[in-house]
């Protein structure tokens, strides 16, 4: 009963701090990245007591970015603006992180892994209905924004506040219809389930991934996922050169931070959603409980300790992948229109999702004979 | 569900609705409506009902509440001006609505011993499986009406949104379009709206 508690506690454990640390690892990818498409320099100054410098070390910027800016931010004065609502300003940015960071409690890192006589499951909460888990937690994110925008008594905040619940909620129904038809396919809402039924190979080869059943679910996800986390080229609710910096403009210093944060969180959930559902979750091609078994009939058995750590790794580096992906297109595209965002979700992607349900609905039902 | 997380939660869902009614700031009521909603919503799955526990939270808390948010910014009322009004009517029909309450809690409480009876659950309990069967079948008619029901209220919506000219005119291209003037270079680009040339 206390190991099993033991091993429930260093899972989450185990979570939490990959997402923080992706997290940070996304916003310096982000600067560097950025500075390599814009072809700047980026961050490369920071450097501790100069002895990177005097070991003739190469600056990546992250020193920047892991220790400079966290210190800056976080020693900042914490600015309340008049008027303010002071509980709902200061309880906003923590309402939009929350539900983001409790979401990768279902996030599927792998197979089992055997430790003694412990079969431990390496996600950290198996859910059976993760997917709906999934919905309701980001449905919960909006929350955050709207309030911190209103409650700092200013005009841009507030337009900022209402775009981003607008969209949030128009993008969450595209996004919802994406999820079911994946559900559909599957058969099944357990994060968990999805992976297992994604390991194996079609024609001796072809690793059965859900991209290959459900191509138009990856695209609505994708959009809707980047919508949802306030990218480029669905940054509206932020807006700088419309409305300053939109719904955290009043927010200075750690909060500020925080709802940065959130971003880049978003990021990594809309990439772990998309990893799990099209990427094959944790499943490495001709990779199986036992070991390789390649497609030409050469086989490679190993212990499950490498299994289970080749699938965790396998997950995270999809995961990663798909985040770069969304930074590469946050600085390629520039940025909607309103109305050219609201009839992208409404007229484009979910008649688009309605459509391919009731396809996927038809194929499962004909093709299933259920 | 252990009964002291019951009783924290039962206790909180309480002290949120009150939130509701008792607080003068109308966003804090939404605030408050949303965390009763959440709450009851983790009751649900705490009693075995975990789909419409989850279901309870991305539907109302996800979606309904954050429209409320909405209504009330564009309505922009004002704190100040929702000073409780000693109407008579309001308290005589508060009167009447705790004494339906009143009622209703005595007579569930007073059949309490047939409440124990049937706390034997299916073992698929709340499973999204068994609440989609029950759904499809044993209610498969109010399922269907209800569904005809929100599909009206949509067209409806559809109706009063139209113009008399027929014509969807939504109110955020027009207003865009007044920004620049008629003729401005980037006016040209960026009327691929068909409402806005009609503008």
């Amino acid at each position: 009963m206390t190991i099993e508690l033991l091993i429930g506690a260093i899972k989450a454990i185990v979570i939490v701090v990959l997402v923080l640390g992706l997290t940070t690892m996304m916003l310096w990818f982000e600067r560097k990245g950025s500075a390599l498409i814009q072809d700047r320099i980026g961050a490369n100054r920071a450097d501790i007591f100069g002895i990177g410098k005097r070991l003739g070390l190469p600056n990546f910027g992250f020193i920047n970015t892991v220790l400079a800016d966290p210190i800056k931010m976080f020693t900042k004065e914490d600015f309340v603006p008049d008027g303010a609502d002071r509980a709902l300003h200061a309880l906003a940015p923590f309402l939009a992180l929350f539900p983001v960071i409790i979401t990768f409690a279902v996030a599927p890192m792998g197979d089992i892994l055997r430790i003694g006589r412990y079969n431990i499951d390496l996600q950290p909460a198996n859910l059976n209905v993760a997917a709906l888990y999934v919905l309701a937690t980001i449905g919960i994110g909006v929350y955050g924004i709207a309030l911190g925008g209103w409650a700092s008594n200013n005009r841009w905040a507030m337009l900022g506040a209402i775009r981003a619940s607008a969209q949030m909620i128009s993008y969450e129904i595209a996004m919802g219809l994406a999820i079911i038809a994946v559900v559909v396919t599957y058969g099944t809402l357990d994060l968990q389930a999805m992976c297992r039924i994604q390991g194996g190979v079609w024609f001796g080869w072809l690793p059965r991934w859900g991209i290959l059943l459900q191509p138009v679910s990856f695209v609505m996800l994708l959009i809707a996922g980047m919508a949802e986390s306030k990218r480029v080229p669905f940054d509206l609710p932020e807006g700088e050169s419309e409305l300053v910096a939109g719904y955290f403009t009043e927010y200075s210093g750690g909060k500020q931070a925080v709802f940065m944060m959130t971003d880049f969180a978003e990021v990594l959930l809309v990439a772990v959603l998309i990893t799990t559902f099209f990427f094959g979750g944790w499943q490495v091609p001709w990779l199986y409980r036992d070991g390789f078994h390649f497609p030409g009939g050469a086989h490679l058995l190993m212990p499950n300790l490498i299994v289970a750590l080749l699938e965790f790794v396998a997950f995270w580096v999809k995961v990663v992948i798909f985040s770069c992906f969304q930074i590469l297109i946050r600085w390629t595209l520039p940025r909607l229109r309103y109305d050219q965002l609201m009839r992208l979700g409404w007229k484009g992607l979910v008649p688009l999702g309605l459509i391919n349900l009731v396809v996927t609905a038809f194929v499962v039902v004909v093709a299933g004979g259920k | 569900m252990p009964p002291l997380v019951f009783a924290f939660l039962a206790a909180l869902a309480i002290i949120a609705s009150l939130g509701v009614i008792l607080q003068r700031n109308p966003v804090h009521c939404v605030l408050s409506f949303a965390l009763a909603l959440t709450d009851i919503g983790v009751l649900f799955m705490g009693l075995g009902a975990v789909t419409v526990g989850f279901l309870q939270i991305v539907v109302y808390v996800g979606a309904i509440m954050v429209l409320f948010l909405f209504v009330i910014w564009l309505l922009n009322t004002q704190a100040d001006a929702l000073k409780p009004r000693g109407n008579l009517g309001i308290k005589f029909a508060g009167a009447i609505g705790a004494a339906v309450l009143a009622a209703e809690l005595f007579v569930t409480f007073s059949s309490y011993p047939r409440m124990r009876e049937i706390r034997t659950m299916p073992p698929d309990f709340g499973s999204i499986a068994s609440v989609a069967r029950m759904l499809f079948s044993d209610y498969l008619v109010a399922f269907e009406v209800t569904s005809l029901l929100l599909l009206a209220s949509i067209v409806g919506a559809i109706a009063l949104a139209r113009t008399t000219t027929g014509a969807a005119s939504p109110a955020l291209p027009v207003t865009g379009g007044g920004d620049a003037p008629a003729g401005a270079p980037g006016a040209s680009i960026a009327s691929g709206a068909p409402a806005r040339e009609s503008a």
